[in-house]
């Protein structure tokens, strides 16, 4: 055996070795990744399970130092805030989403409101809190319901633009001049053949939008405020699930923070279940269409 | 983009042109109807404009965010100007502000989370895209973006029961005992403070991370990894130079969308930072950051001046968050345009 082969099997042995160490690091990573995943699932469905009971469900907070007590008004109340957000932040994402895939392509205005768009995803959502806190609560003298729901409603904008506009470049051209060459007017065209055709995909991207603001906190903090009481007034300030699980993680009770992990596991439930009805019309969406 | 642009004007045009095919006779019914049913030209330029003024308003959001913060913050822009920036005091009783405490914070643990996240998410993705079977690679996707849909204050509430006292009485005594001598784990350890931070944002910030660097590998062509492997070359030495030599800047977009995520982060944060704006060398002291303190402060700001400085912070958060995500955003459009398709 020569030098310059003795080197090569050398050389080959090591770049074997590499090969197998990174390989090993990958899945190694993978595995340290899932672990902090599994663990939090885990340790919530155990937390959470053991400290849910019915008066969670239909009671509200108890004072501090009483047992019992339970959470039905931050329910509700998250209800009626992810409502007043959807109202508002729905119709305006898919008309924008419409806008840049059937007006705007290769407009410099359509690259320029996809870039904002973009951005404004990444916008902080403790920055919308106070800048909704500046404008609706400043002027009116409270906190309200319909300043929180205007903060989430903003969060939800840029994430259903975009998906809308993916969701409507996937459909083909030709069912779009199908229908143009029959005369349909291009409104028309719009809604009842590319929106129609592409809307399993939106509705998924209103339902991821719609799974994200819902745990959101930080917008709420100085809009929604939170409430101890009963609350259906969109004027008043209203309790919220998110809310009420910070205020009572914080607090140095351990029957509140029974309470906050029984709220947490109840709004990652909503969460999941949201999440995996996407995952339903996606897949639906995707067959129809193959065929 | 083809024709459709000019073909709705057809059925004006129809109705306006009256030869029709065989002159003198009545027109037929298909083209009476036609004539009749009138042009769809007003209803389609309306429908266009209420569809750009929509879209318009996503401008309208970002110029509204941005001059309502300048307003409500006037007060304290005009009271320390640049300065505000560079000083250590914050001082609500004697109305004295700064906010570099915050941006170490902010700053320090953005940092500590890239170091454990960015070395991990791109461990995950090489795994789903190049090594994982076939059958492994759907779940491990899913259950990696599913830490993306946990919220915020969920983090924030496991972080204090378990990753606090896990760091007090595990973690910290052995970084101590391992990694005393660098002097960053100095003081005492009561679990909230920097590190923690750190730690749970590398958590929240590794779906986002990872999903996109997966997204960007699986745009590179296959052909450049049978290129390489044709040469020779073994799988690692194949993902080095076929795949991640031509995602590079994708992935430094990628760790930046990371990055713009950490800085705003808010509530985990705040629940286990320690709320104590102080700059130090020690991983265990407890800090602040911009995002935090305002969700801790705002509430009970009493007085214009108090208020108006943590608007500023507001402010700065947003500048600093639009500047980073927008060169995050056209280091991974520089990659992924022209890709195919999201293949989920």
């Amino acid at each position: 055996m020569d030098f310059q082969t003795r080197s090569m099997r050398l050389n080959s042995a090591r770049r074997t070795a590499t090969n197998y160490f990174v390989s090993t690091l990958a899945v190694l990573a993978t595995v340290v990744v899932i672990a902090p995943l599994v663990a939090i699932l885990f340790y919530l469905i155990y937390m959470g399970a053991s400290s849910l009971n019915l008066a969670f469900f239909t009671h509200i907070p108890a004072p501090v130092g009483e047992a019992g007590g339970g959470m039905a008004n931050s329910i509700v109340g998250s209800g009626i805030i992810l409502t007043l957000a959807s109202l508002m932040g729905i119709p305006i994402g898919i008309a924008a989403g419409v806008y840049l895939a059937e007006f705007g392509q290769g407009k410099m205005l359509g690259n320029a409101i996809r870039f904002t768009a973009d951005v404004l995803n990444g916008v902080p959502s403790i920055v919308m809190g106070i800048s909704i806190y500046s404008l609706v609560v400043m002027q009116q003298k409270h906190f309200s319901a319909f300043a929180g729901g205007i903060a989430l409603a903003i969060m939800m904008v840029p994430t259903i633009t975009r998906t809308t506009e993916e969701m409507l470049a996937t459909v083909p051209h030709a069912i779009r001049e199908a229908a143009l060459g029959l005369g349909v007017p291009k409104w028309r065209t719009v809604v009842s053949i590319s929106l129609r055709t592409a809307s399993p995909g939106i509705i998924t991207g209103c339902m991821l939008a719609f799974a994200r603001v819902a745990g959101e906190t930080a917008p709420l903090l100085f809009t929604a405020f939170g409430n101890q009481f009963w609350s259906f007034h969109l004027n008043e300030p209203i309790a919220a699930l998110p809310l009420q699980i910070f205020v009572y993680a914080i607090s140095p009770y351990d029957e509140w923070h029974r309470l906050a992990w029984a709220g947490a596991l109840v709004l990652i439930v909503m969460i999941m279940v949201s999440v995996t009805l996407v995952r339903i019309f996606a897949n639906r969406g995707a067959l129809k269409g193959e065929s | 983009m083809p024709a459709p642009a000019i073909v709705p004007a057809m059925p004006a045009n129809f109705a306006a042109d009256p030869v029709p095919v065989a002159a003198g006779g009545p027109p037929s019914p298909i083209r009476a109807y036609l004539s009749q049913r009138g042009s769809g030209r007003l209803a389609d330029s309306s429908f266009a404009a209420v569809m750009l003024l929509c879209a318009c308003s996503i401008f309208a959001i970002v110029l509204f965010i941005l001059s309502i913060l300048i307003l409500r913050s006037h007060l304290s822009l005009v009271q320390f100007g640049w300065k505000f920036f560079t000083r250590e005091a914050w001082d609500p009783v004697a109305g004295d502000f700064g906010a570099l405490p915050f941006i170490f914070g902010t700053l320090a643990s953005s940092f500590l989370a890239l170091l454990i996240a960015v070395p991990l998410a791109l461990g995950v993705a090489i795994f789903i895209t190049e090594l994982c079977p076939r059958p492994l690679r759907a779940p491990i996707s899913f259950l990696t973006e599913l830490l993306a849909a946990i919220p915020s204050v969920v983090y924030g509430l496991w972080a204090v029961f378990v990753l606090v006292p896990l760091m007090r009485d595990v973690i910290g005594p052995f970084l101590v005992k391992t990694l005393g001598w660098t002097g960053f784990f100095e003081g005492s350890n009561f679990g909230v403070g920097l590190l923690t931070a750190g730690v749970i944002l590398a958590i929240m910030i590794l779906p986002i991370i990872s999903s996109l660097t997966r997204d960007i590998m699986m745009a590179v062509p296959n052909s450049q990894r049978e290129a390489v492997l044709a040469l020779g070359a073994t799988k690692w030495e194949m993902i080095r130079i076929g795949v991640l030599r031509n995602s590079r800047i994708g992935i430094v977009g990628a760790i930046m969308l990371g990055l713009g995520r950490a800085l705003g982060e808010t509530m985990a944060v705040t629940m286990v930072i320690g709320n104590h704006p102080n700059i130090s060398k020690s991983l265990f002291a407890p800090a602040n950051t911009l995002a935090s303190v305002i969700a801790g402060e705002f509430s009970e700001a009493t007085g214009d001046l108090y208020l108006s400085a943590l608007i500023e912070i507001g402010l700065a958060l947003f500048l600093v968050t639009i500047v980073v995500n927008a060169i995050a955003r056209l280091m991974v459009w520089a990659v992924t345009r022209g890709a195919p398709g999201r293949v989920n």
